[in-house]
């Protein structure tokens, strides 16, 4: 059941200020979550007032600089800082998306930068993220197959079929959409969410697997995939130009045609 | 450290409303209301069946300014819900996923179920339905 409210132990409270250096003339407001799992104290919302003038384009090296010279107590993940690796994924000003591929420029006024929504939190902008892989793996994201494997070459693939997984494969789960739908909020215990949903529709559609019936039964469930209300937050969200919305309502094509 | 203790990430407060989640929770709220709306017509049909007196009671109701604006709600969210309801039709055929055309679609059925609503009302006016 929906929950709109939070918890009394997540409801965010004010926090401290942390003014520009001296002297800064192009000062960029951020507001951040701050979660000290030691402190036993409610979450809070930290401004950092920083000198844009010496930090780099990116709300990841807005991060970076905090953390460096102002602040070294903020955590966040981060790691390719080129949109790969999915690590920097969070809410910023209100969308979720990559700190390390999101420009400071593009983003108006007082930025607020929160974890990915609706998740538990380690601590800061961490967020823990067991439930959402443990969902990837259910999905059985591998080739299955039940014939025996040619004995002199690989399974090949015709051209076509390799373009038909080649989107989908350029998912790095970062879990921008699935944290962004509001139906994955409500039901994340039951419901696959986009970002599962998008890897499983990667293995239905690959020309040599073989479970693709099993694959189906799996997801043939009034929560696993109809949850989905086509309400778009992840394709919106997708940092890489991906289409989970899409693929999910391909899926859904699959189950209701083999059903007649 | 204990799982359980875990603060839950602020989601519905600060998640920015974009055209693509404000119009589908509006098509659960003019689906709630069409469901509570169909009252006012099983009304009118049951004043009807009761005779010539009940008939003219409901109707003084709903032809008043809070039965009109009652009915012009009514009448806003059938527009809607079926406008965007065809938008539903083509997504469920795999169609008008693109993000941009899926922005667009949106704008299109609000402008749309707003133009639909308005002829609908100019058409029960000047046709003396009062």
């Amino acid at each position: 059941m929906a929950e709109f409210q939070l918890p009394p132990n997540s409801r965010v409270k004010p926090g401290k200020t942390f003014k520009a250096p001296q002297g800064a003339k192009n000062v960029r407001r951020f507001s951040i979550y701050r979660y000290d799992p030691d402190s036993g104290e409610n979450p809070r919302l930290d401004t950092y007032e920083v000198d844009m003038d010496s930090c780099g384009p990116m709300v990841l090296d807005v991060l970076i600089k905090i953390k460096n010279e102002i602040d070294p107590t903020l955590t966040f993940r981060r790691s390719c800082r080129e949109g790969i690796c999915g690590s920097c994924a969070m809410n910023i000003a209100g969308g979720n998306t990559l700190a390390c591929t999101q420009a400071s420029a593009d983003l108006k006024g007082e930025v607020k930068i929160y974890p990915l929504p609706h998740m538990p939190v380690v601590k800061d902008l961490v967020p823990d993220l067991t439930n959402f892989y443990a969902q990837y793996a259910s999905i059985k994201p591998w080739l299955q197959t039940r014939t025996p494997a040619p004995p002199d070459q690989e399974r090949l693939q015709s051209k076509e079929d390799q373009e038909k997984i080649n989107t989908p494969s350029a998912c790095i789960l970062c879990a921008c959409c699935s944290t962004s739908c509001p139906s994955y909020w409500w039901n994340s215990d039951r419901y696959l969410g986009p970002a599962a949903l998008l890897a499983a529709y990667r293995w239905l559609v690959d020309s040599r697997d073989e479970a693709t019936g099993e694959r189906l039964d799996e997801l043939e469930d009034p929560f696993r995939i109809y949850r989905c209300h086509t309400i778009m937050n992840c394709t919106n969200a997708c940092p890489k130009d991906l289409n989970p919305a899409k693929a999910i309502a391909e899926t859904k094509k699959m189950l209701a045609a083999r059903s007649h | 450290m204990s799982q359980v203790n875990r603060p839950l990430s602020p989601h519905l407060g600060v998640y920015k409303w974009q055209i693509s989640n404000t119009l589908s929770i509006l098509h659960r709220l003019t689906g709630v209301a069409l469901s509570i709306g169909a009252l006012a017509l099983l009304a009118w049909v049951v004043g009807a069946a009761l005779g010539p007196q009940a008939y003219e009671s409901v109707r003084s109701v709903l032809a008043g300014p809070l039965g009109m604006f009652i009915l012009l709600g009514f009448s806003a969210s059938f527009f809607y819900h079926l406008a965007n309801g065809i938008r539903h039709l083509f997504w469920d055929a795999g169609y008008g996923f693109d993000r941009e055309f899926a922005r667009l679609s949106g704008w299109f059925t609000v402008v749309a179920a707003a133009a639909v609503t308005a002829l609908f009302w100019v058409l029960v006016v000047s046709g003396g339905a009062g």
